[in-house]
């Protein structure tokens, strides 16, 4: 890695010792050696095993729940169901007044995707906890599912959750979060040219080599301390508080050491019901995923289709950015809501253009509930916004690299959600690139600058 | 449920204990025996994050039956340090910035150090194919090779 | 059928922090009896070195070498409240909650030094390797560790202070959308060079470069690790990963390493990597959140290089083999049809 220091240098004023400097990290021997403490690389006697009873189905009336025969099974402490969970009903991102609640803790009327909570059980291994699990019978209703985010949104189609009807998240703006900027008509009608394309993807998962999960262990006075690997200790200390309707201060969360978490450990999933599950056995408790529970059962990204229409000029101007997003929140929202709308906030991307109309809808559809990852509610975004730039610049016959410089965002500019630009910077990591990569553009583009425009 | 006895060496020290057929190596390295630098990332023999080597061969200890170790010696990323001095492997990737979350790295390690066994100055080649079953989400793997790589040319140098 | 060589670039920017803001988070800063220094944080080390960059912003801030700060984080009977790590926000906004926590304690560690040396606390500086001196005089000093013995012992004083750095929330107009996402943002520009097999469909990228502008590189090792790391992840994206390959169709999702794909060790980029350096005006000496934005400009500059190399856009990620040779296949029976 270089670091280019000629931008900005004046920029820099302050004599750092510390600052700047590539310090060794101290974490590093510990993780050579195997030393460094996971949550997972602790022991208790008679530690507890939980495993997840899942719905087979995509969509499903819970008819009935018989756990008899599991309780039976040797080593089988307790078998937990919805009635035993104190708030079933939870959305983590409550604390933050982005409501409503919309998910259970365990499934109690219906199942709403593949893979779905149903029943927990406890055993004093792994294997009793898997071989009851396999003995508790279910029977679903299996209902019409709808996994296409356009069939959702269409009248008449099957209601995901009760808590969305019509499938869609409802915004204080709406049916979806809007962006209004300039006056799109009047772009379209000036652009000497129309380009409208559809950009899409598909869940992808945050694979961290550690997979998610926690150990409990009672402290004996109904305080628990909860060794766990989530991204967020006080998400997941005041979810479980809420879920458990148990006082914060009997709770305590320990982590701090994740073995990658790329987005997938924001939820808050297996925490609080393996408090509760140690609460009611008044043991030790361990409730770790399985990879094949990472890759399917734990939150993806979301997948996203994006309409980008835009207006330009013979002469490389964007003048019209009109963009739909749709992201597939699957079942439940956890953060999607919160992407969707980052994405509003992200588009039009790095570039000044004078119009602009976004659009941004979080679809409920029967599949894994997608929440967090590296990026998101941006990183398909910019998929689709800097493939549209490329058709854009061949559309117009402009080097697609100076078709960038004419729109790249400079400080002062005004952007579609009314804030003036500060510290931009993509002028010049354009410049550098195109010296790295042998991409020659125009002089007047490498004497452009972010801090002011020629004129 | 009936427990079986089985004895082997544990980098350097010999280890019994009386565990359930069908065990793991890898639970009974962990729970069994204190030694948690082998991670349980799959429990299915796709990340390679549980490697020990079992008489001087690299595997994976999620699939490994604890009760066929019988009389075997085994090491592990926790026995490799001499004392607080770190093994030339576990040293490249700390001087190198080769390891983030640390999750891998000890069974990355493992499989390095087979390599460098039998091959001390190994080809880029060589190192690609040797860490191919060790998943790593976090560096993009090229701060690893590129740490075997100093290690092997150190090795060179002291074999000139 | 022939191997084709494209190219493609993009550019992006990624905002830090989560958005819209209202995400706080909070440290506290106190110096054993010896003079090393406590951060207190409940934090989250995900493997990116978080507690490495808070111990050089505590270090730099007191002004004493980074050995001489620990950070003790991520346990909610101790360390005050964070919202977590995530949103590209832990460098940023905890760096400033460490930061301000740091000044506090600096300028209580300052006014016992002070005492000590019969000045005013006002005309004294670190010297950063452990020592407290007057400006200007330097021989007139007290070691860091003398001063936290006079102020535990003798001074009855606290070395300690606290942090606390919050964005305020923004709630986005209902009409015009109107809002402020976050404070500053990075940026990235990527030039990718791409070989592509139109028989098979198969994509090797050859080599991307990489140009990001990071606010401020504080450890400029660990950046290149988030960065090296995110653009090999950018490639994953673009060309191999997802759970669910027949989306919308739930079927054939991988459940385990061998079927959920990822560019492993063979099969890797030749990747380049160049910082500029424009400070936040907020960030802790300028930082900037870098953790997710490097791994986004990575998939539109491949499939840019795509359609350079074969003339097909693949408008759906994972741009994988069958989609190319899909799109390669519809564009052959279009040019024959149109022909005919």
């Amino acid at each position: 890695m270089e670091i280019r220091s000629e931008y900005f240098a004046d920029e820099r004023p302050e004599t750092l010792h510390e600052i700047g400097q590539s310090r060794p990290r101290d974490d590093a021997p510990g993780h050579v050696t195997g030393k460094t403490g996971f949550f997972a690389d602790r022991t208790f006697p008679d530690l507890l095993h939980l495993k997840m009873v899942r719905s087979p189905h995509h969509h499903a009336l819970i008819k009935s729940i018989d756990t008899s025969e599991a309780e039976r099974h040797p080593g089988v402490i307790r078998v937990i169901t919805a009635k035993d969970v104190p708030h079933n009903l939870y959305t983590i991102l409550i604390l933050i007044q982005v409501g409503p609640e919309d998910e259970t803790v365990l499934a109690d009327k219906k199942v709403s995707w593949k893979g779905e909570a149903v029943v927990a059980v406890v055993a004093t291994s792994e294997r009793a906890a898997h071989e009851a699990a396999a003995k508790v019978k279910v029977d679903y209703e299996v209902l019409p599912a709808v996994f296409d985010m356009e069939e959702a949104l269409k009248p008449g189609a099957p209601e995901v959750n009760p808590h969305h009807p019509g499938n869609y998240y409802e915004y204080d703006s709406g049916d979806h979060r809007k962006v209004r900027y300039g006056n799109i008509e009047e772009g379209f009608a000036m652009a000497d040219h129309i380009l409208e394309q559809t950009y899409s993807s598909s869940p992808i998962e945050q694979a961290p080599t550690e997979t998610t999960g926690c150990i409990v262990a009672p402290e004996g006075n109904d305080r628990f301390t909860c060794y766990t690997n989530t991204q967020a200790m006080f998400f997941t200390l005041d979810n479980t508080s809420i879920i458990l309707e148990m006082p914060g201060h009997k709770l305590h969360m320990v982590g701090g050491t994740v073995g990658g978490g790329f987005g997938g450990k924001v939820d808050v999933i297996v925490e609080p019901i393996a408090i509760l599950a140690a609460r009611l056995t008044g043991k030790p408790v361990s409730f770790i995923y399985s990879r094949e529970e990472e890759m399917q059962i734990s939150s993806p990204r979301a997948a996203e289709k994006i309409v980008i229409r835009d207006g330009v000029m013979n002469d490389g101007r964007l003048v019209a950015r009109k963009v739909t997003g749709y992201t597939d929140a699957g079942a439940y929202s956890r953060h999607s809501p919160y992407g969707a709308q980052k994405g509003a906030a992200h588009y039009p991307g790095p570039y000044t253009v004078p119009n602009v109309w976004i659009d941004t809808y979080c679809v409920y559809t029967n599949r894994t509930p997608s929440s967090a990852m590296r990026g998101f509610g941006v990183t398909i975004a910019d998929f689709a916004l800097e493939v549209q730039m490329d058709k854009l610049a061949r559309l117009i016959d402009m080097d697609p690299l100076e078709f960038r410089f004419i729109n790249a965002y400079r400080d002062g500019d005004i952007k579609a959600h009314r804030q003036p630009t500060e510290g931009a910077a993509l002028i010049e990591c354009m410049q550098e690139a195109s010296k790295v990569a042998n991409w020659p553009v125009a002089e007047k583009y490498m004497a452009m600058s972010s801090a002011k425009r020629e004129i | 449920m009936a427990r079986i006895p089985v004895q082997f060496t544990l980098n350097g020290q010999e280890k019994a204990e009386f565990i359930e057929s069908g065990a793991t190596l890898l639970n009974v390295l962990r729970d069994r025996m204190g030694d948690t630098s082998p991670k349980g990332g799959c429990q299915q023999g796709t990340c390679g994050a549980c490697s020990v080597i079992i008489d001087g061969e690299l595997r994976l200890s999620c699939l490994t039956l604890a009760e066929t170790c019988e009389g075997a010696t085994i090491e592990t990323a926790g026995g490799l340090a001499n004392g607080s001095e770190l093994h030339p492997i576990q040293q490249a990737i700390v001087d190198g910035f080769a390891t983030q979350c640390g999750f891998c790295a000890p069974g990355m390690v493992m499989a390095i150090k087979v390599l460098l066994d039998a091959k001390p100055a190994p080809s880029r080649e060589d190192v690609v194919e040797a860490i191919s079953g060790n998943v790593c989400r976090c560096t993009g793997y090229e701060p690893i090779i590129q740490a075997v790589l100093s290690v092997s040319r150190s090795n060179s140098q002291q074999a000139v | 059928m022939a191997i084709k060589r494209g190219r493609g670039v993009a550019a992006i920017n990624y905002p830090t922090g989560m958005n819209l803001g209202g995400d706080p988070s909070q440290a506290l800063v106190h110096s054993t009896p010896t003079g090393n220094f406590m951060v207190s944080l409940s934090s989250v080390d995900l493997g990116q070195g978080l507690r490495q960059v808070m111990s050089q912003i505590c270090a730099e801030t007191i002004g004493v070498p980074t050995e001489m700060v620990h950070i003790d984080t991520a346990d909610t009977d101790t360390g005050p409240h964070c919202m977590g790590t995530f949103a590209s926000r832990g460098t940023h906004r905890i760096g400033n909650a460490v930061r301000q926590a740091a000044e506090e304690a600096r300028q209580v560690m300052l006014e016992v030094a002070a005492e000590e040396l019969e000045v005013n606390a006002s005309d004294l500086e670190t010297d950063g390797t452990g020592n407290i001196q007057v400006k200007g005089a330097p021989q007139k000093s007290i070691s860091i560790f003398d001063t936290a013995l006079a102020a535990h012992f003798r001074r009855g004083r606290s070395i300690s202070g606290r942090g606390m750095f919050l964005v305020q929330r923004s709630y986005p107009d209902t009409e015009t959308g109107a809002m402020k996402p976050a404070t500053c943002y990075a940026h990235a520009c990527v030039v990718a060079d791409v070989e592509v097999d139109d028989e098979t469909g198969e994509v090797t990228v050859l080599s991307v470069k990489n140009v990001y502008e990071v606010g401020r590189a504080l450890n400029p090792a660990m950046v290149e690790q988030q960065l090296v790391g995110g653009s090999w992840m950018g490639i994953s994206h673009a060309l191999y990963e997802t759970t669910e390959p027949y989306y919308p169709d739930r079927s054939h999702g991988g459940t385990d390493f061998i079927h959920y794909l990822m560019p492993g060790p063979g099969d890797l980029a030749e990747t380049e990597t160049i910082v500029i350096e424009r400070p936040a005006a907020d960030g802790p000496y300028g930082a900037k959140g870098v953790g997710e934005m490097c791994a986004n400009p990575q998939i539109p500059a491949v499939a840019n290089a795509i359609f350079d190399a074969v003339g097909v856009r693949i408008d759906t990620m994972p741009i994988t083999p069958e989609r190319v040779l899909r799109a390669l296949k519809a564009e052959r029976g279009a040019v024959q049809s149109g022909a005919a």
